[in-house]
Parts: C-alpha cells; sequence; structure tokens
C-alpha cells in the first residue's frame, strides 16, 4: 500500500489573518464578478439606459413633420434621454435581489457565514460593493445616453438642452443615483425575503403594483400617500420639474435613501437573530 | 478542541438535539456517529454559529465560535449540504473565502493542487460531480490551516480511491495535532478511522467512548476456540452460564467465558489449544444493539 507516499500534507499559513471589514469587501467584490449573471445583469442595465433614449430619439425625430403643436410641446428632451432609467432599474433590481438570495439558494451562505460568522460586515460588504457597482455603470450609461439622444435630435434641430442648464445635470446624474438607490433597496428585500422569487415579487409589487393603485383611491388619500412611496419619491431625482404634490428631488432622493436605511437596519437585525 | 455543554436545539416542536455534552480532543479523530436524522448535521451547525442553540453551550477553542478574530484558523468545516454558488469557480469560491481573512492566491492555488482540483479550477461549480464537490468542500475546510476540523459525512459519494484518500487525510491531520471530529452513519467507516466515538440517537447521548470500549460495552464476549479434543473441552467447560457453539470444522464459538478462563481450564486438564481468539463484534453490530431502542421509539411516532 503507499498509504504513507499518498498521505496529503495541509500546507501550513506563515501568516494568519484576522477578518477586516476591508477584506470582506474584497472578497464581496471577488463573488460579485465571478458569477455570470452579474456581468449579464449590469450589461443589460447599461444597454437598455443607452438604448430606449436613442430609440424614442429617432422615432420622435422621425414623426416631428407629422406632430401637432399641442404634441410638440408635451415632448421633453430629458424625458426622451433617460427613458432608458425605468427600464434598467429592473435589471439593476433583479441583480440587487440575487446577489443575496443566490447564496441561500445554493448553499453558499453557510460557507460566507462560517467564514465571517459575526455575518454584518458582509451585509455592509455587499451593500457596498453592489451600490459602487451599480453608480459606476449607470453613471457613464445615462451620460453616453444623454449626449445620443441629443446628437439624434440635434441632426433635426428640435429639443435641444444644454447640460448646464438650471437642473438638468442634476437630473442626468439623479437618474444613476436612483437607479443604484433602487438596485439597494432591492438588496435589502433580498435579504429580509432570503427567497429570488419572493424578493423580486416584492420588489415589484413596491415599485409597479402599489403606484397604480393609489390611483382607485380618492385623490387627496392618493395625494397624501403617493409622494412618499419608494419609486415616486426617488422618481424625483431624475425629473426636470416637481408637480403640485411631489416631493422636491433632494427630498425624493433622501427619502428613497432612507427606505434603505430602513431595509439594511431590518435585514441587519434579522441576519443576526435568525438561524441560517 | 470542542466543548459542549448542555447543547440543546428545538424547531417548531421537535428537538433535534436534546442535553448532549461532550469533548472533541485535539490530536485524535473523533467519530460521530449516529442514524440519519439524528441531529449529527443540527449539532455541526450549532458548533459553527450557524443555527443558536435553544439551550445549553458550545464553544471551540475556549471561546464561542463567531468570537474569534480569525475564525478560518480556528476551524474548517465540511458541511453535508453543498454550501458552494453552482455558478462560481472553484477557484474564485476559494478566492472569496481566503480574501476574508487576507490569505493570499498563492494559499488557494496550494490547496486546489492539494485536493487534486487543479484541471478543474476553472470550471463552474454546479458542473462538479459528487466527489470533485467533497474535494472542493475539504479544500474550503482546510484553507486557513485549521486547528480544529469539523467534516460532516465527509466520504458520501465518493469513490473507493476517494475514501481512501479521506481516511488517510483524517489520521494525517489528527497527527498533526489537530482536532478531528467527523460524523458518518456508517459504522464500519468510523471503525477504520475514528480513535474516539461519540452516539448519539434522536439527539440524546447513548455513548462517549473509545472505539474499543464501544464495541467491548454494547457487545457480549465471544471466544473462538479451535482443538482436536472439543468433546473433553466442553465437559471440562460445561456451566450454567456456557453456551457452545458449532463453528467452522474443529471449532466451537463459546459465550459466558473469557479467554483466559478457557486456556487456564483446558491447561488444567492437558487438552491441547489450535487457536484461542476472542471475537470483537463488528462496530455495526455494536451501534445497532445500542441504536436499537432509538429506531423502534422512531418509527412508532408520526412526525
Amino acid at each position: 500500500m503507499s498509504a504513507v507516499a499518498s498521505t496529503p500534507r495541509i500546507p501550513p499559513l506563515d501568516r494568519v489573518g484576522r477578518i477586516t471589514q476591508a477584506r470582506v469587501l474584497l472578497s464581496e467584490w471577488t463573488k460579485l464578478r465571478s458569477v455570470r449573471s452579474s456581468g449579464w445583469s449590469l450589461l443589460v442595465g447599461f444597454l437598455l439606459t443607452i438604448l430606449f433614449p436613442v430609440l424614442f430619439a429617432a422615432v420622435t425625430a422621425s414623426h416631428w413633420g407629422h406632430m401637432r403643436p399641442q404634441e410638440r410641446a408635451d415632448r421633453h428632451p430629458l424625458d426622451i434621454a433617460l427613458a432608458g432609467v425605468n427600464v434598467s432599474q429592473l435589471a439593476i433590481a433583479v441583480l440587487g435581489v440575487l446577489v443575496i438570495t443566490a447564496e441561500y439558494s445554493t448553499g453558499m451562505i453557510r460557507a460566507t457565514f462560517t467564514a465571517v460568522p459575526k455575518r454584518l460586515p458582509v451585509l455592509w460588504a455587499k451593500t457596498a460593493v453592489f451600490a459602487v457597482t451599480g453608480f459606476l455603470v449607470t453613471l457613464p450609461a445615462v451620460l453616453i445616453a444623454f449626449v445620443a439622444s441629443q446628437a439624434i435630435l440635434d441632426r433635426h434641430h428640435i429639443l435641444q438642452i444644454s447640460f448646464s442648464d438650471p437642473g438638468v445635470a442634476r437630473s442626468v446624474i439623479g437618474g444613476a443615483v436612483y437607479v443604484m438607490l433602487t438596485g439597494v433597496f432591492a438588496l435589502t428585500i433580498g435579504a429580509i425575503v432570503r427567497n429570488t422569487a419572493g424578493g423580486i415579487a416584492a420588489f415589484a409589487g413596491i415599485y409597479f403594483v402599489i403606484p397604480p393603485l393609489m390611483n382607485i383611491l380618492p385623490s387627496s388619500w392618493n395625494n397624501a400617500i403617493s409622494p412618499y412611496l419608494p419609486s415616486e419619491a426617488g422618481r424625483q431625482l431624475f425629473s426636470l420639474t416637481q408637480g403640485s404634490h411631489s416631493l422636491s428631488p433632494a427630498a425624493g432622493g433622501l427619502l428613497l435613501a432612507g427606505y434603505c436605511v430602513l431595509g439594511l437596519v431590518i435585514a441587519a437585525v434579522l441576519l443576526v437573530r435568525r438561524d441560517v | 478542541m470542542i466543548e459542549a455543554r448542555g447543547l440543546t436545539k428545538d424547531y417548531g416542536d421537535k428537538r433535534a438535539v436534546d442535553g448532549l455534552s461532550f469533548k472533541v480532543e485535539p490530536g485524535i479523530v473523533t467519530g460521530f456517529l449516529g442514524p440519519n436524522g439524528s441531529g449529527k448535521s443540527t449539532t455541526m451547525r450549532l458548533i459553527l454559529g450557524l443555527d443558536a442553540p435553544t439551550a445549553g453551550d458550545v464553544t471551540v477553542n475556549g471561546r464561542h465560535y463567531r468570537d474569534h478574530r480569525a475564525p478560518l484558523h480556528e476551524v474548517g468545516a465540511l458541511l453535508e449540504a453543498r454550501s458552494v454558488h453552482t455558478g462560481r469557480s472553484a477557484y474564485h469560491h476559494l478566492l472569496a473565502l481566503a480574501q476574508t481573512h487576507g490569505l493570499p492566491k498563492r494559499r488557494v492555488h496550494e490547496l486546489i493542487d492539494l485536493v487534486g482540483l487543479h484541471d478543474v479550477a476553472g470550471k463552474r461549480a454546479g458542473q462538479f460531480s459528487l466527489g470533485m464537490g467533497q474535494r472542493l468542500g475539504i479544500a474550503t475546510a482546510l484553507i486557513g490551516d485549521p486547528k480544529t476540523l469539523l467534516l460532516d459525512e465527509p466520504v458520501n459519494g465518493l469513490d473507493p480511491e476517494g475514501i481512501h484518500w479521506i481516511r488517510n487525510l483524517l489520521k494525517a491531520l489528527a497527527a498533526e495535532g489537530r482536532a478531528v471530529f467527523v460524523s458518518s452513519h456508517l459504522m464500519s467507516e468510523m471503525a477504520l478511522t475514528a480513535d474516539h466515538l461519540i452516539v448519539i440517537g434522536r439527539g440524546r447521548m447513548i455513548a462517549d467512548t473509545s472505539v474499543e470500549d464501544f464495541v467491548g460495552r454494547a457487545s457480549e464476549q465471544v471466544v473462538l476456540v479451535r482443538s482436536p479434543e472439543l468433546e473433553r473441552l466442553r465437559e471440562a467447560l460445561a456451566g450454567p452460564e456456557v453456551t457452545f457453539t458449532a463453528a467452522d470444522r474443529g471449532a466451537f464459538e463459546i459465550r459466558g467465558l473469557t479467554a483466559e478462563q478457557i486456556g487456564e481450564a483446558a491447561a488444567a486438564k492437558g487438552i491441547a489449544l489450535h487457536e484461542l481468539s476472542p471475537q470483537q463484534a463488528s462496530l455495526e453490530e455494536a451501534f445497532m444493539s445500542l441504536t436499537r431502542d432509538e429506531l423502534e421509539f422512531a418509527a412508532e411516532v408520526p412526525t
């Protein structure tokens, strides 16, 4: 028998490292970049943010000659430039849910919490890595979308605005901030629900189902509730003008950020208390 | 070194682990034995702090697992349930875990080579066979050079070569002075690897003992005797507690007497013996006889 010869030797560690928040951040970055769904979701989010404005700009330009004055007056170049944000938010939100729920569905969470048994550093790191990545992917996308849609409209000499016009820069960059915060909000829902289908359903319910339902309520109720829903509050970040019942861009953005903080706090409490 | 004191875990109104107290000492392989569903995996999760105990306490190397600053250096764990993201490569899986403790990429490559996964390290873990998955789990457990190892059913699904490899690994790890705690529902496996046994059934402690004591305690003494003068021997040994069973040609299995008593009685009568050997009950038989009550009870209770 070659028992002795085949006996494995464990190479000793020359240095024993301890857990730090920075190391957990690096670990979560490795996790995010090493699964295919991250790359696909981010790529889809990036492309949709650009493709929709380009498409809408081209369609608007080609129909401009047939439009009545009233219809022309209703077109706004910033609505076109940021049309993709409404679509790409779903791709980023789904990724936000998956970043945490995929660990539960595959069982990876047991390895993660064995390596970092205090657990909370993992939640902070996941949130930070995902927020930064989401923002850094979406910001160039909205800038490209603005420039590209304006270039198409410029060839027909219509609907021109400048990045330096009041509120334009804030709206364009606000679009990227909105997508980032929406992704973080979805991540906290994923951390609370711990199930991919349930997390996506809960997010879609809050973002896409509840707002139109509010229209059924008496308008005094609707006006009192709707501005404070996460999607409506956050939307003010990339709206050039605000409705009479809407929050200001700063207040709306802060409220959405507040929902994210609330979600994180609930997720953190549950994460520490629940069995894995 | 693992110390559990009155460790108890309820899931709803079902008690999965019931007042377990035990120690897992360094330098030996401690087998954790019990039928499927007896609470072994739950105990492992309690040790790692993945689940919180309902009552009682468990520490690893003197502290709760979660209070260690470098937990992967204290305990390496291979859990029975798969704990790998199926869409991530073995390399990136190990790298992400290594990075939490600031371990270098070189360490990841060392472990991949050690468990023989270098050819498939870039492949997604979801495409791994059971055996490859177990090897990745072993690499995960060893990455932090841990003082204590916790392995839940490590030979499950392995081919004979893999089982042989795990056995040698466990013995080598214990010989290096590490505490090795390995669960199995296969008694034969424990007989080959374990020095000490902790046996549970339905969450309760059945035995905490050495392998030899466990077999001895659970089995009656049987001695195989071979002699050309079997009939004379039988007359010499006859007694109320003594039974004789014909074994193969020219041999008896004798119950109720020790080998020493038989040898001395034969010598006194001048009877030649060609063989006198105490028979070890198999660990499997010992386990079955000790856990029979627990199993019958289990079968009657609807779950």
